[in-house]
């Protein structure tokens, strides 16, 4: 633990600190560009310079200098003020002065660092130098006039994405950042080098000329697009979601978010029910409240309804829905819309019990059936810096483009059963071995025998079990109750007279041919075109709720903006649906419904990791029944109603998954 | 520099050079490059390997070579690593030729002391014979390039043409080199004063005298 004085104030730093590290703990500002506490260090932009001693009599570097004992540092000194102008000076030579019609104006390093540490005018009376601009894609825009080569897309794509694709070529004054042969940058994580960019190089083509910085009214929310559970903060203005950008947390995503919670926004405004629909004759038409109510009614349910929860739902709609349920006498909940019955009576054998950081510190992992890259790629960024600091990964499942080494060692369950000797030793030999079963895993009955080996591995203070689910809404509706014994053939078995489909797109409907059935949600996707009364709800963004990811962590997101039309919050659909059947569910406000799910559920109440419980024990010869694994996500970009109404998310699929040539239309 | 760009990527260039391999005896060259270094780490040997293809392209091609994208590539694949970082490499140093060439590529120093000693010359000479900067002569012999320093200032002005330099020249003596050239002989490489070897200075040395027959202490002379 070095000392070091910072401006004459004495403090000690941790070994292998950086004299800025040391500077940003004494409090001081040290402005920089290329330096980024996620990324490498380069040292390159040379903003960051200070004074130190003992050393060369010049301003040195500090982010790539370490912290010893005895350094005494100056930010303050004419020598650093003086340096700083200057290398603000050489940074602007090049530099477009184009803020006025540049997106990245109001939230951009340089022009905050200019006016911070920048001399008062230019003295440059050259032509500045001109580059032509790079296609990268559909998500990032670029303007490479105004590059100040900071190289931190370059590091980000190659150390954290784990796909080398941007680079800096040529050199000196030539010096331009493109992908090979402009191609599209083609990995799930993208677009976060907008956000690493520190001027408008890079900016984000969909939002391009939308919104002002301040314009916008920030909300925090949470992601929905997969079982992440990413914090994101939604910029709305007026009525709409403009963007959503990622919050750090280093418990869940960092600071980073995948490009379909990302950019899916644009899908809340399109496709939306916003009337409530009746079917007549085979024919879906427009009715009024009281109509669908009372359509509901007519059917007189009584014991035999079920509700049906999709992936984007709240833990809030999902409790109001099991209360109306309740009070009707039912219990047919199911939140697994795709048929698994695997067993959720154990919450602890559902969720990533090594939570996303720890899993960073495994050093053997195994992953049976998910295709982590589309299924939770933040994960992925986690499984990738755990590969970089020696783990040994390997999937069961079919082959996909891993971004760390990993052996594939076959696409049957029945794998897990008869592991390699040689894996099995490696496994067997490792400190933290972890387990991840994804979807798809078990889906082909993995979960009983993966279950098994992690438990053969299991080792003092680490859990090494974990499920990656793939939708926000699983762990909470797991928590809430929301899985049947066969899952969703068991409800399809009851024939209930009325289904609640809460946003349930993924489901075969052609199982309740005899069923009316009711959707409450918010986009014209499948659900909504199986349904024979559709009642318009709320998206994530329209609407406060909990949401629980694989982990297991409660957290919470708020309404960002209000809900188009006629369409209202779910749970004041279903309070209302609850007098037309004539019961009481016992809430009449959101704050109401909240404190009664948390007096049922405490769990949901705390933000944070949920106490789960210990691991159940295995069955016993529980060697699988073997079966070949499919991942469920066939493309990335079109996962839920959302994101399928996306016009970006559309293109991306077209451009970047399915390689369709899109012309650019003449700017 | 600003038109060091790579040659486009056309059908014609795929077709072309599209499946390029190294030779048996390049191969045995690379691999031998790659085996200066520890095991995993054979992308450092990405310089000695660009080099070696562009040598074989220029075999192929009766030039001095150069690095059409598809071998780029194949760089890549042969040292398992993106090819943006193989095309970082070829972009940067000026050896690496990114369009193609002439059979001699001549490269003119054109900085301070070559142009002091009268490199100007040199740049006529060669435009006389019709070559231009960039491009490469009708005849296919000739490409003529603008270099900054090259490390011969004591024997400017200074041309290198592919592996050899030639310094000390003049008009005249550049014309003799070229016209070698153009011959198909290889003429004396190094200075091209007559009486000199190497870099010493002319009429023997100027400074440190007293060296030239033994050793000699200076330090008490400061």
């Amino acid at each position: 633990m070095p000392k070091v004085t910072v401006d004459g104030q004495e403090i000690e730093v941790p070994d292998g600190a950086t004299v800025l590290q040391a500077c940003e703990l004494a409090g001081k500002e040290i402005p920089r560009f290329c330096y980024h506490e996620r990324l490498s260090i380069a040292g390159n932009c040379r903003m960051c310079l200070v004074e130190v001693k003992p050393g060369p009599p010049k301003p040195q570097a500090s982010c790539a200098l370490p912290a010893t004992e005895g350094q005494e540092i100056r930010t303050d000194s004419q020598m650093v003020k003086t340096a700083r102008e200057g290398v603000m000076e050489f940074l602007l030579i090049n530099h477009p002065l184009d803020c006025p019609i540049c997106d990245q104006g109001g939230e951009c390093d340089l022009q905050d660092q200019a006016v911070a540490y920048g001399r008062g005018g230019s003295r440059y009376h050259e032509n500045k130098r001109a580059v032509t601009e790079k296609y990268m894609g559909p998500l990032i825009k670029t303007i490479m006039t105004r590059c100040i080569h900071c190289t931190r897309c370059v590091r980000f794509s190659e150390e954290v994405a784990g796909v080398d694709e941007i680079g800096a070529l040529y050199r000196g004054e030539d010096m331009q950042i493109t992908t090979y042969l402009e191609q599209a940058a083609q990995h799930e994580l993208s677009a976060n080098v907008i956000d690493l960019c520190p001027v408008g190089a890079l900016t984000s083509r969909p939002y391009a000329f939308e919104a002002r910085p301040w314009e916008l009214k920030k909300t925090l929310s949470i992601d929905v697009s997969d079982a992440v559970g990413a914090n994101i903060r939604l910029d709305s203005r007026g009525r709409e979601v403009m963007r959503a950008l990622p919050r750090i947390n280093d418990d869940v995503n960092e600071e980073w978010l995948s490009d379909k919670g990302r950019y899916m926004v644009d899908g809340l405004t399109r496709r939306r029910l916003d009337k409530v629909w009746i079917r007549k004759r085979g024919k879906l038409q427009q009715a009024t409240w009281e109509e669908a109510f009372k359509a509901i009614a007519r059917a007189k349910p009584g014991k035999s309804i079920a509700a049906i929860a999709g992936d984007l739902v709240d833990c809030e709609t999902m409790f109001a829905a099991r209360k109306l349920l309740g009070a009707m006498g039912s219990g047919l909940l199911e939140g697994r819309q795709t048929g698994m019955d695997y067993p959720a009576d154990n919450l602890a054998a559902m969720a990533f019990n090594s939570t996303f950081a720890g899993i960073e510190t495994a050093d053997a992992i195994l992953i049976v059936g998910s295709q982590v890259r589309h299924e939770a790629a933040l994960v992925n960024v986690r499984l990738r810096k755990a590969a970089r600091r020696g783990a040994k990964v390997f999937v069961v499942g079919p082959q996909w483009e891993t971004t760390y080494p990993a052996e594939f060692l076959g696409e049957d369950v029945s794998v897990l059963g008869n592991l390699p000797a040689e894996v099995a030793e490696v496994f067997d030999k490792a400190e933290r071995p972890a387990v991840i079963v994804g979807a798809g895993g078990l889906a082909a009955g993995a979960f009983e025998p993966a279950l098994a080996l992690a438990q053969g591995w299991s080792r003092e203070g680490w859990n090494g079990f974990n499920v990656l689910h793939t939708a926000a809404a699983r762990m909470g509706g797991l928590m809430l109750g929301y899985a049947q014994k066969g899952g969703m053939a068991e409800v399809a078995k009851a024939e209930p007279k009325v289904v609640l489909a809460l946003g349930a797109d993924e489901v075969d409907w052609s199982a309740f041919d005899k069923s009316l059935k009711v959707y409450i949600g918010h986009h014209g996707d499948k659900g909504a075109h199986a349904a024979d009364i559709i009642l318009p709800g709320a998206t994530y963004a329209e609407k406060d709720g909990t949401y629980v990811n694989t982990e297991g962590r409660v957290q919470f997101a708020e309404k960002a903006v209000f809900a188009p039309g006629d369409a209202r919050e779910d749970w004041t659909i279903l309070r209302a649906l609850a007098d037309a059947l004539g019961v009481e569910v016992g809430f009449d406000s959101f704050a109401e419904l909240q404190s009664a799910m948390i007096a049922e559920v405490p769990a949901l109440g705390v933000e944070g990791l949920a106490d789960l419980g210990p691991l159940p024990k295995a069955a016993k010869g529980g060697k699988g029944k073997g079966g070949t694994i499919s991942y469920p996500v066939a493309d990335f970009y079109l996962t839920n109603p959302i994101a399928r109404a996306s016009a970006v998310m559309q293109r991306c699929s077209a451009e970047l998954a399915r390689g369709e040539e899109i012309l650019e239309a003449a700017e | 520099m600003a038109d060091r760009t790579p040659a486009p990527d056309t059908p014609e260039l795929r077709e072309r050079w599209g499946s390029f391999e190294f030779t048996a005896d390049y191969k045995a060259k690379a691999d031998k490059a790659i085996a200066r270094y520890p095991e995993g780490r054979q992308r450092s040997a990405v310089m000695p390997l660009l080099d070696l293809a562009q040598r074989q392209v220029g075999e192929e091609t009766d030039t001095q070579g150069w690095l059409p994208l598809p071998v780029i590539e194949y760089v890549a694949r042969y040292l398992d690593m993106p090819v943006i970082r193989v095309l970082e490499v070829a972009t940067f140093y000026f050896m690496y030729n990114l369009k193609p060439v002439g059979k001699y590529h001549v490269q003119v120093c054109g900085t301070t002391p070559c142009m002091l000693r009268g490199s100007d010359g040199l740049f006529e000479t060669c435009k006389k014979r019709g070559m231009k900067k960039g491009a490469v002569s009708e005849d296919g012999l000739w490409t003529l390039t603008e270099v900054e320093c090259m490390g011969n200032c004591a024997t400017a002005p200074m041309v290198q043409i592919n592996d050899d330099n030639y310094e000390d020249l003049t008009p005249e003596r550049l014309d003799t080199i070229l016209d070698a050239l153009a011959r198909g002989e290889q003429p004396k490489t190094g200075t091209q004063e007559p009486g000199r070897h190497t870099s010493e200075p002319l009429g023997g040395p100027t400074t440190l005298k007293e060296m030239v027959e033994a050793n000699h202490d200076y330090r008490g002379e400061w």
